[in-house]
C-alpha cells in the first residue's frame, strides 16, 4: 500500500524552507514547486494511492488556539493519508493567558517528540513567535487576519487546475478585505504568479493603503463582473465584526452578493471559489453556490492535496538538515 | 563646609543661554556657579571632553510602586533614572493603588527619600482611580506632594470633565497632562494604522486618534485657561496643532517621547511585542514633523516614556501583550541618534528639552545650574560609543526593541544635591579609570 515516494519525488524543485509562515515569505518558484507537489499528490490519489508512507514516524502537532473545523480536519487527513501520527491540541488563547504561555504549551508538545506543529492562532506572528522558541517546522494554519497561506494556495491551485497559468488572468476577491488572512495570503500569491487582482467590497471592509500591495481597488461589484475570470467571495466574518462596518447583512446581501443576475452578466466561464463556510444567502446564493461555475466543493479536495503537499515538503527540508548535520558531525 | 570643583568641562546650561568651557563650583549640595578658587575645593571632578549640564528631568516615567512591583520599584526606577542622566523625575499615578488621595502621594515621596537615588516628584490623579468619571481630591494631593495632574495613560475622555480639571487646577497653578487620545478610535488597535498595519493584519490606530483629542484640549484650555501639557505627541497633525495654538498665546505644552523619533511602524514586521506602545511608531512623515517641532519649539519636551514591564507579562502574542517600552536608560543615546547626529538641534537645544522646560511645566526649581540652584548636576560624555545591553539596565524589566544598538553617548557621572549617585565606571574592573575621573582629592 505504502509506495516507494521517496525514491520517485525525493527532490523537490526549489524547496528549502523550514517552516511555512506565509505566502509574503516565498517567490513564485516556491510557489509552483507546493502546487506541483500537491498536482502529483492529487495524481496519485486518482490511482488509488490513498495512503503513503513518507511521513511514517513523523508526529505531527495539530495546535488550534482557535476554533476551527474543516482547517483542523484538513490537515489532520493530510497527515495520516502521508502516514504521520497526529495530535491535536486545543485551546483558547485567552484561557491560556492566565496560566501556561503559548510558547510553554508549544515547548511541551515538543518535548513529547512532536517534530512539526500546524497552528492557527487569533494574533497575527504567533507561528513566526514559535519559530524563535522551538526546533520543530512550524506550518501556519491562519494568524489572526495575517496569513492564511494554504487557504491561498488551494485557492490558487483550484484556479490553475480549471483554467492553466495565473499569468494575466483577473482575480476578484470580495467581501471582508480588512479581516481576511486568506485574502493577504491571496494577494501575494495571485501577484507573484503575475495574476491582476481586484479587491472589491466595502469601504469600511478595504484596509487601508492595501493598493501599495499591487492590487486595485473597486466598491462596485457590477463593474468589475465584465473583467473578472475568477472571483473568489470571502465570508463576512461576523466573529471579527467588532462594530458595524455594513448597515446590514440584507444590503450586503443587495451590494456585494454574488446571484443568478449577476452570473449572467459576468463573463460567460467566470469561476467561483469560496474559502467557506459559506452563508447561504449573503456571500453567495444557493444556486451559485451549487451552480456550474462553482468549484467550491473542489477547493475543499483540493486543500487536502495542498496540505498534504506542504507537510511533505517541509518534512524533506528537516530530513536534509538532519542528514547534513550527522554528516557534518561525524 | 564641602566644595566641589568640576573641572575643565564644556557647561551647557539652557537656562541661562550658556555653553562655554570652564570650571563648575559646588558648595554643601548648591551651586555656587563658576568662578571660585580651586585650591578651595576639598574635591575635584576631571570635566575634561564631557559636558557638564542640569541633571535631566524627566515628567512622564512610570515607577510602578505601589502595586506592579514585578514591574519596577522605586528602587530600581531611580537607579534607571541617574544611569540614564536623569537627577529628578515625576512618576505616573497609575499604581495600585491609584495615586488619587494625599496618602498614596506621600507614600511615594516617603519611598523615594527612603531610598535616597535621585528626586522623584508625585504626578496625581486627575480622577478617581483614574477612571475618568469624578476629580480626584486635587487640592490634598497637592498638598501631599503632587506637582501635576494625570490620569496617565488613560486620556480623559469626557470632554466636561477635563473642562473641570483644567478649571479646577488652574487654582493651585498646575498643569494637566493628557494623554491624547480618542478611544473608540483605537479600541483594540496595536500599530499605527497605515500600510504597515494592512500587511501584517493588525487592528490600527489612526493618527486622527491624537489629532482629535489635542484640537479638543487646546479648545478647552482656550476656554478655560488652564494648562494643559500633551504627552507623547506623534502625528503631524497634533504638531501643526500645536504650533498654531502657541501662535496665538494659548496655555499649551508638549512632549514627544524620544522613541517615536528612533524607530517607523515598519518594526511591527517583527511581531516583537516590544514594538508595541501607546501611541504606536508611526510612518516616517510623522516623524519628519515632530524633529521640525523640535526645532521651532512647538514640542516643548522630550520624555522618555518610561513603562517597565515584567517579561512574563510583556513576552506573548502580540494581540495580548500589553502596551509599554522602558526608555530612562536609552533616552540620551538616542536623542544623540536622532537629533545630535544629524543635525537638528545643538547640545543647548537638545538640553533645554530635558532640562529647564520639563522643570518649568512642573513648577520645579530644578533644570538649571543658576547659583543658589541644587546641585542636581550630569556629566555626560558625548563621544562614548558603547553597545545597549538590556540584561545589564538598571531597571527591573526588559522591554524594549534597542537591545544590541551601536550608540554613542552617556551619562559619566551624575550628581543629586551634591553626592555623585552615578558614576559609569562603578561596575567596571577599571579603578585606575575611576581614579582618574575622580581627580585628587584632599
Amino acid at each position: 500500500m505504502t509506495t516507494s515516494l521517496d525514491k520517485e519525488m525525493s527532490t523537490p524543485r526549489g524547496w528549502t524552507k523550514r517552516h511555512l509562515l506565509g505566502l509574503q515569505q516565498l517567490d513564485a518558484d516556491e510557489i509552483t514547486a507546493i502546487l506541483d507537489q500537491a498536482a502529483e499528490f492529487k495524481r496519485l490519489a486518482a490511482e488509488g494511492e490513498t495512503k503513503l508512507g513518507a511521513l511514517s514516524g513523523t508526529y505531527v502537532g495539530n495546535l488550534f488556539f482557535e476554533p476551527s473545523t474543516r482547517t483542523k480536519t484538513s490537515f489532520n487527513l493530510a497527515a495520516k493519508r502521508l502516514s504521520a501520527d497526529t495530535i491535536d491540541f486545543t485551546a483558547a488563547a485567552s484561557s491560556l493567558s492566565k496560566g501556561e504561555s503559548f510558547v510553554d504549551t508549544a515547548r511541551n508538545i515538543e518535548a513529547m517528540g512532536v517534530s512539526m506543529m500546524v497552528v492557527r492562532h487569533s494574533s497575527p506572528g504567533a507561528p513566526q513567535l514559535l519559530t524563535q522558541h522551538l526546533n520543530a517546522s512550524i506550518l501556519n494554519a491562519g494568524d489572526g487576519t495575517h496569513e492564511h497561506p494554504t487557504q491561498a494556495l488551494l485557492d490558487i491551485f483550484t484556479i490553475r487546475e480549471h483554467r492553466g497559468d495565473l499569468k494575466g488572468k483577473t482575480v476578484a476577491l470580495v467581501g471582508d478585505i480588512l479581516h481576511s488572512r486568506v485574502a493577504r495570503s491571496n494577494i501575494w500569491g495571485l501577484k507573484k504568479l503575475g495574476a491582476r487582482v481586484i479587491v472589491c467590497g466595502p469601504a469600511t471592509l478595504i484596509p487601508e493603503q492595501v493598493e501599495k500591495l499591487g492590487v486595485e481597488v473597486s466598491h462596485n461589484l457590477d463593474d468589475i463582473l465584465s473583467e473578472t475570470d475568477c472571483i473568489n467571495l470571502l465570508r463576512i466574518q461576523f466573529e471579527r465584526q467588532r462594530s458595524a462596518f455594513f448597515p446590514s447583512i440584507r444590503e450586503y446581501a443587495h451590494l456585494f452578493g454574488m446571484n443568478g443576475s449577476r452570473i449572467r452578466r459576468a463573463k460567460k466561464d467566470i469561476l467561483v471559489l469560496a474559502p467557506g463556510p459559506i452563508n447561504r444567502g449573503v456571500e453567495i446564493t444557493p444556486a451559485v453556490a451549487d451552480g456550474p461555475h462553482s468549484v467550491i466543493i473542489d477547493q475543499v479536495t483540493n486543500g487536502l492535496m495542498i496540505r498534504m503537499a506542504c507537510l511533505y515538503l517541509l518534512h524533506q527540508t528537516s530530513q536534509n538538515v538532519l542528514q547534513v548535520a550527522a554528516q557534518g558531525g561525524s | 563646609m564641602h566644595t566641589i570643583l568640576i573641572r575643565g568641562g564644556r557647561i551647557i546650561d539652557p537656562s541661562q543661554n550658556l555653553d562655554q568651557v570652564g570650571n563648575l563650583y559646588i558648595r554643601d549640595k548648591r551651586i555656587v556657579g563658576m568662578d571660585g578658587t580651586a585650591s578651595l575645593a576639598n574635591e575635584v571632578i576631571d570635566a575634561t571632553g564631557l559636558i557638564v549640564c542640569p541633571g535631566f528631568v524627566d515628567l512622564h516615567v512610570a515607577l510602578s510602586e505601589p502595586g506592579f512591583e514585578e514591574d519596577e520599584t522605586t528602587a530600581s526606577g531611580t537607579a534607571a533614572a541617574v544611569a540614564g542622566g536623569f537627577t529628578s523625575v515625576a512618576c505616573l499615578p497609575d499604581t495600585d493603588p491609584v495615586v488619587d488621595n494625599r496618602a498614596a502621594a506621600e507614600f511615594i515621596m516617603r519611598q523615594a527619600e527612603r531610598i535616597g537615588r535621585c528626586n522623584v516628584f508625585p504626578l496625581g490623579a486627575v480622577t478617581k482611580d483614574n477612571k475618568g468619571e469624578e476629580l480626584a481630591e486635587i487640592g490634598q494631593l497637592v498638598e501631599g506632594g503632587a506637582v501635576a495632574f494625570t490620569d496617565a495613560k488613560r486620556p480623559i475622555a469626557n470632554a466636561e470633565i477635563m473642562r473641570r480639571a483644567l478649571e479646577y487646577t488652574r487654582m493651585f497653578h498646575r498643569p494637566i497632562l493628557n494623554h491624547p487620545q480618542v478611544p473608540e478610535l483605537v479600541n483594540g488597535g496595536v500599530m499605527h494604522e497605515g500600510f504597515n498595519s494592512t500587511l501584517l493584519g493588525l487592528k490600527g490606530m489612526p493618527a486622527a486618534a491624537q489629532d482629535i483629542m489635542v484640537g479638543r484640549d487646546i479648545a478647552l484650555a482656550e476656554m478655560t485657561e488652564g494648562r494643559v501639557h500633551l504627552m507623547c505627541i506623534s502625528t503631524e497633525g497634533s504638531v501643526e496643532q500645536i504650533r498654531r495654538a502657541k501662535a496665538r498665546g494659548v496655555n499649551v505644552t508638549a512632549e514627544v517621547a524620544i522613541h517615536h523619533l528612533a524607530l517607523t511602524d515598519e518594526a511591527m514586521r517583527s511581531f516583537d511585542p516590544n514594538c508595541k506602545i501607546d501611541p504606536p511608531f508611526r510612518s516616517q512623515e510623522h516623524i519628519d514633523a515632530l524633529i521640525a517641532g523640535l526645532k521651532d519649539g512647538t514640542i516643548d519636551v522630550i520624555c522618555s516614556d518610561h513603562q517597565p514591564i515584567a517579561e512574563e507579562k510583556k513576552n506573548c502574542e502580540i494581540d495580548l501583550a500589553p502596551f509599554g517600552i522602558i526608555g530612562l536608560e536609552t533616552l540620551l543615546p538616542l536623542c544623540v541618534k536622532t537629533l545630535i547626529e544629524p543635525g537638528h538641534l545643538t547640545w543647548l537645544e537638545l538640553l533645554s528639552k530635558l532640562t529647564v522646560n520639563p522643570s518649568r511645566i512642573l513648577g520645579l526649581e530644578k533644570g538649571t545650574l543658576k547659583p543658589g540652584a541644587d546641585a542636581d548636576i550630569t556629566l555626560i560624555d558625548p563621544s562614548a560609543n558603547w553597545t545597549f545591553d538590556p540584561k545589564r539596565f538598571r531597571s527591573a524589566s526588559r522591554n524594549t526593541p534597542f537591545g544590541g544598538w551601536e550608540v554613542t553617548g552617556r551619562a559619566k557621572m551624575v550628581l543629586v544635591a551634591g553626592d555623585i549617585r552615578f558614576h559609569s565606571n562603578d561596575e567596571s574592573q577599571n579603578s585606575s579609570d575611576m581614579s582618574r575621573m575622580k581627580g585628587n582629592t584632599r
